[in-house]
């Protein structure tokens, strides 16, 4: 429950940090989205009462286990580009695990469009990791679509920060 | 699980339907505004907001084995007014109940009675209980100005058969008196929503057009989408996560049973049937390319019909099943798309502002309905099926997914709401509109509805 309210506390201060320093630079959701990843990941290995062995999950959350996309795109950034080299990394240290890459989309389109966007994302971003050299048996991917917002709210930032692919362990 | 039809006509007066059709031609010009060429040229939204003059009718209360209002009597008529009223073709009058109908509808009418209140048509009946405990139906609709019968029928059925059987007279009501074919014996297949919006749990729910009789056909387990009527009511096609696979699957509505549909090697999505209820068209999206393909559903074979490195999804067949038509970005961004059964002469028909989603081809073959998505906004909208003529029928922040009547004169889809930060927000709800932009109505669900689905004429 205190995980859940400090998490939401630092995303309401980017959000308003957000709102007031650019609006219109994607660029810049996606690098404000995957600094509150490492966020969420910080206030929840805080509350972990053995902070010094940290689980595979926490560990991938804490490289950034998800990387955001334009409106309508399924581009990577240089920032996701990053985030999924370190992934490609963290797999390569790791090699008994397998991921699921699920693609997800903001609620701005049509929800059968947006399952082929998603799909397209999560591609997008298994493909960079496969050309990294990660065994492409290794991952699965799936679309949600609009179906499966990770922030709640109709609003720009709540958008730059839905429109992602996310790495899961399996 | 669906009986067939009770109800048998009696008679029907065939001259004055005709007479009473001819007059109506004149009274339902549609509003084929040029909505869709002022938008282009301006950008001005327009929203077409049809009006028609409905009808105004006389329902009695069916009267029961003492010759007065009845219990069930009084079901019938409400029933049948309600899907009347909500026609937007017809307005009950509701002083009618002032007036005593006669004792039997065998008698005729006092329409010295009925015409001071405006009403052009009176519908009387009787619902009496018989010696087997059955219902026994009789109905009558008059014509109030020539006094002439329009139609007659009757009908027994069992008191759980009541309001089915009320939704027939309806729709016989309808058709002698619109020359269209009604829709108030169907019923809609849609997602039910309950839960956040980032947990939201969707299962697949039936009920009748009024909203009546819901039923809830998946438990929720798994997030289910897109639910398609069979065009022979018994099975539906939409697509189920089952298992972090998703799929389409075909549900027998009897039985509750679902199967999956072929064996693909990625998501298959977008189902939709073909008119024949012989085929089914859908996207299978594979390593970020989404194509079209067709199945046969008694042979199982599958064809792909796009091949594109772009998304192309949305498929909806001409009621002929010579045409499909699809959602398509290969243009850069998404718009609608004709082609040929077979996958050939693709041409884009949606050249209007924004962006253009979910087309679905009228049961008339006329027109297409789809969503656009402009400045913000969602609308839906119906435009010919050479891309002209469009017009913007509903808008909101979030509208898509309309669904044909099957007289193709009716369109259902839902609204949602934005969401707030706390969570709160994100309602859906169903409407219906008539394709003339008139009559908007919010249907009533058991919670939040998605994704509706109308149903052929049921059998």
């Amino acid at each position: 429950m205190t995980n859940r309210i400090l998490v939401l506390i630092a995303a309401l201060g980017l959000l308003a940090a957000c709102e007031t320093a650019s609006k219109d630079s994607g660029d810049a959701a996606g690098t404000a989205a995957s600094s509150s990843s490492s966020t969420s990941a910080s206030a929840s290995s805080a509350d972990s009462s053995s902070s010094a062995a940290q689980t595979p999950a926490e560990e991938l959350a804490s490289i950034g286990d998800a990387v955001f996309f334009d409106y309508d795109s399924s581009a990577l950034s240089d920032d996701a580009k990053a985030t999924l080299s370190a992934q490609a990394a963290f797999l390569a240290a790791n090699p008994s695990i397998t991921i699921t890459v699920e693609g997800h989309c903001d609620e701005r389109g049509t929800r059968e469009y947006n399952l082929a966007l998603g799909e397209r994302r999560a591609s997008s971003a298994r493909d960079y990791l496969v050309a990294q050299g990660v065994n492409a048996a290794r991952i699965k991917t799936i679309s949600y679509g609009k179906e499966r917002p990770s922030f709640i709210g109709s609003n720009p930032y709540a958008y730059s920060k839905n429109r992602r692919a996310v790495s899961i362990i399996k | 699980m669906m009986m067939p039809t009770p109800l048998r006509l009696m008679k029907t007066a065939q001259m004055a339907v005709m007479a009473v059709l001819a007059v109506l031609a004149t009274l339902m010009p549609m509003p084929m505004t040029g909505g869709g060429v002022a938008f282009a040229q301006t950008e001005k939204i327009t929203i077409t907001e049809g009006s028609i003059e409905p009808t105004p009718i006389g329902i009695a209360d069916f009267t029961d084995e003492t010759g007065k209002p009845g219990v069930l009597g009084r079901q019938v008529a409400e029933i049948i007014a309600n899907d009347l009223n909500g026609s937007g073709m017809f307005r009950s009058e509701d002083s009618a109940y002032l007036i005593p109908p006669p004792s039997d509808p065998s008698i005729k009418p006092d329409f010295s009675e009925w015409a001071p209140l405006g009403v052009k048509a009176l519908l009387v009946g009787s619902a009496t209980e018989n010696s087997n405990g059955m219902i026994q139906i009789v109905f009558i609709l008059w014509d109030v100005v020539t006094e002439r019968e329009i139609i007659a029928g009757e009908g027994e059925v069992s008191e759980v058969g009541l309001r089915r059987i009320s939704h027939q007279i309806a729709d016989l009501v309808f058709e002698s008196w619109t020359g269209d074919s009604g829709y108030f014996d169907t019923r809609i297949v849609f997602v039910e929503e309950s839960g956040p919006a980032d947990k939201r749990v969707k299962r697949l729910a039936i009920m009748d057009q009024d909203g009546h009789n819901p039923t809830y056909l998946t438990n929720g387990s798994s997030l289910v989408l897109t639910p398609r009527f069979s065009p022979l009511v018994q099975e539906i096609a939409y697509l189920d996560y089952f298992n972090d696979e998703p799929s389409v699957y075909l549900m027998n509505v009897s039985t509750g049973r679902s199967e999956l549909l072929g064996s693909f090697p990625g998501m298959t999505f977008a189902p939709r049937f073909s008119f024949d209820g012989k085929k089914l068209i859908m996207s299978l999206a594979q390593n970020g390319l989404t194509d079209i393909y067709e199945m046969d559903l008694a042979t199982q074979q599958q064809r792909q019909l796009t091949n594109s490195p772009s998304i192309d999804t949305s498929p909806s067949y001409s009621p002929d099943g010579d045409k499909i038509v699809f959602n398509s970005d290969r243009g850069g961004s998404q718009q609608i798309y004709v082609m040929d059964s077979n996958g050939r002469n693709v041409r884009r028909i949606s050249f209007g502002k924004g962006r253009y989603a979910t087309p679905v081809w009228s049961p008339r073959g006329d027109i297409i309905a789809f969503t656009k998505m402009h400045k913000g906004e969602f609308f839906i909208g119906v435009m010919n099926t050479d891309g002209t003529g469009e017009r913007l029928l509903a808008r909101g922040f979030l509208v898509e997914a309309p669904t044909w009547a099957p007289n193709g004169r009716v369109l259902m889809y839902f609204k949602q709401n934005p969401t707030n930060e706390d969570g709160s927000g994100g309602e859906s709800y169903l409407y219906r509109i008539d394709i003339t932009g008139f009559n908007e109505r919010r249907m009533i669900t058991p919670s939040f509805a998605s994704d509706p689905a109308w149903s052929p004429t049921l059998p």
